[in-house]
């Protein structure tokens, strides 16, 4: 079954990439999930559209514009928007939450509005909002790999000084630990993640790819190491799986591995239940 | 690590403190010598956690000037030197993912610093310290499994791991049974008297802590009193009436009128009562 991944070009980009996001966004999701800001992937991936959504317009009035992959505005947006969040959450220090849907209905607003002009809906907005199996190209692979090599360096690098902060935060200052510099380094790092998930999962999902496994690892793991092992494992099974079958069945891949974490999520609630 | 010793663990000098126009500290002058066990008291409100934070540099104060082993405290850089138990420490997220282990060892990350990992020898000391707050079965437990007693060693333990010469309490023991606190406070005193620990204790619970301490503080935002315990003994109907009682709301209003200092050798003034 795994065989035709094998033969073509295209598809063994897509199933290395997914093998990569599997790993990379369970992992940056601990963090998410545990400093409370599973919605923040969330506004960060509509802004990711709105970013989108201007390439392509631009890309139908310059053609300059056309041969640029429009994940890389995307990803430029998302940062961008990431930086906005961590501002607004020192504007609303008592309402941080506040961040989340300003960025998220601005993301939506002024993309729907890019999108209109570019004369509405097509099969290429399809893929970003749902996930693609043969979105990925070698240029797009290789980009790929160079943020999976910097975001698991700087989660190692940063480990600890994360890990502290996320636990207990007035300690960590105190420690000397300098807060402001990683919570912004963190955000652009998930900008990143979500910039190349997208791809695969889909810019509606890809939220899900960070919370879904960490979710199931929670009633799991025993201390916060698991949680990076079973978040890590439990988010490789959904996106091979779910890879796999939509290849097969011809669904959009965001939805089966959504599907797939979904379940796994229910398993894990079922069986740990007594706890 | 170099320990220069200098007789004060902390010395407050005039420290007021405002919050949006209002008053939390006045003139609090307050010098504490290394190897004492403090315990200040003082009524909710009554700026005791600002004390504390300006002691720890999280709050500059308005007036007034804080040193740390003799050294001022925006030039003082070794924090590792200072353990802290926050009030909040039992408000913590209790479903929060972290083993007993991997709660103490943050207490090392600051002195381990950034770019560097945890080695061997560090991995030691987390254990030294679980061991010393009698933990030890408990190293690999989710924090949110302990009791509020348990959970409040493993703080203590955060705290000692980094080898503090100083040790500050925030109200360590809200939450905690009756039995649990005696033993707490008992560890407390064995620690400052085998390894010299310079302790600070705040709390609003006077009874319990008096029996440990070896000097006492009240404030009531200036500090109202602060000497040996024996003094305290001796003064305590007095001062509680003035610092809990119905006079409250007089006492703070002289305040406004007379703004003479106070100095740590005034043991046995009580200066709101003349």
């Amino acid at each position: 079954m795994i065989d035709v991944f094998f033969q073509y070009d295209f598809l063994m980009y897509s199933l290395y990439t997914s093998l990569m996001i599997g790993f990379l966004a369970p992992f940056l999701g601990v963090f998410i999930v545990v400093r409370r800001l599973s919605l923040m992937a969330d506004a960060l991936s509509h802004i990711t559209l709105t970013g989108i959504a201007f390439s392509l317009l631009l890309g139908r009035h310059y053609p300059l514009f056309a041969a640029l992959n429009p994940v890389y505005m995307g990803i430029a947006f998302s940062v961008t928007g990431s930086i906005f969040i961590e501002r607004l959450r020192n504007v609303y220090k008592f309402y941080k939450e506040l961040a989340i849907p300003i960025i998220l209905s601005t993301g939506i607003g002024i993309g729907v509005v890019f999108i209109s002009l570019a004369n509405g809906f097509n099969n290429d907005l399809f893929n970003y909002l749902f996930g693609s199996v043969i979105a990925i190209n070698k240029q797009d692979f290789y980009v790929v790999i160079i943020v999976t090599i910097i975001v698991t360096a700087l989660l190692i690098l940063f480990y600890k000084e994360w890990f502290f902060l996320s636990f207990d935060e007035e300690q960590a200052v105190i420690s000397g630990i300098p807060r402001r510099t990683l919570h912004f380094l963190f955000m652009i790092m998930v900008a990143l993640v979500i910039g190349i998930s997208m791809q695969i999962v889909g810019i509606l999902l890809v939220s899900a790819l960070m919370t879904l496994p960490v979710a199931a690892a929670m009633r799991w793991a025993r201390g916060f190491k698991q949680m990076f092992f079973y978040a890590i494992l439990f988010g490789e099974i959904s996106v091979l799986t779910g890879l796999i079958s939509a290849f097969h069945l011809d669904l959009a891949p965001g939805g089966t591995i959504v599907m797939v974490n979904v379940l796994i999520l229910l398993v894990s609630i079922t069986l740990t239940k007594k706890r | 690590m170099k320990k220069e010793r200098h007789p004060l663990a902390i010395d407050v000098e005039g420290v007021s403190f405002a919050y949006n126009q209002r008053n939390v500290l006045e003139g609090i002058h307050l010098k504490i010598p290394q190897g004492s066990f403090l315990g200040i008291v003082g009524p909710n409100g009554s700026g005791k956690s600002t004390l504390i934070k300006s002691i720890l540099g999280l709050l500059k104060p308005n007036e007034g000037t804080v040193k740390l082993f003799g050294e001022e405290i925006n030039k003082f850089d070794s924090w590792s030197r200072i353990g802290f138990v926050s009030q909040k420490a039992n408000s913590f997220n209790s479903g929060f993912p972290a083993t007993v282990f991997e709660v103490v060892s943050m207490g090392l990350f600051g002195k381990i610093g950034l770019f560097r990992f945890m080695t061997k020898k560090y991995k030691q000391k987390v254990y030294e310290a679980v061991k010393q707050v009698g933990m030890e079965e408990y190293l690999s437990e989710n924090i949110g499994q302990l009791s509020g007693g348990q959970q409040q060693r493993v703080f203590i333990a955060r705290a000692l791991v980094s080898d503090p010469d100083l040790l500050i309490l925030d109200e360590p023991t809200v939450g905690v049974d009756a039995k649990s606190v005696r033993n707490f406070y008992t560890m407390l005193k064995k620690l400052n008297n085998e390894k010299g620990i310079t302790l600070v204790l705040v709390t609003h619970d006077i009874g319990a802590m008096s029996e440990y301490v070896t000097e006492v503080a009240c404030l009531n935002k200036c500090l109202h009193f602060h000497g040996n315990k024996e003094t305290f003994e001796n003064k305590k109907e007095e001062m509680m009436s003035a610092m809990y009682g119905h006079d409250v709301n007089l006492l703070e209003h002289n305040h406004e009128h007379d703004h003479h200092h106070h100095d740590h050798d005034h043991d046995d003034v009580w200066r709101d009562k003349q």
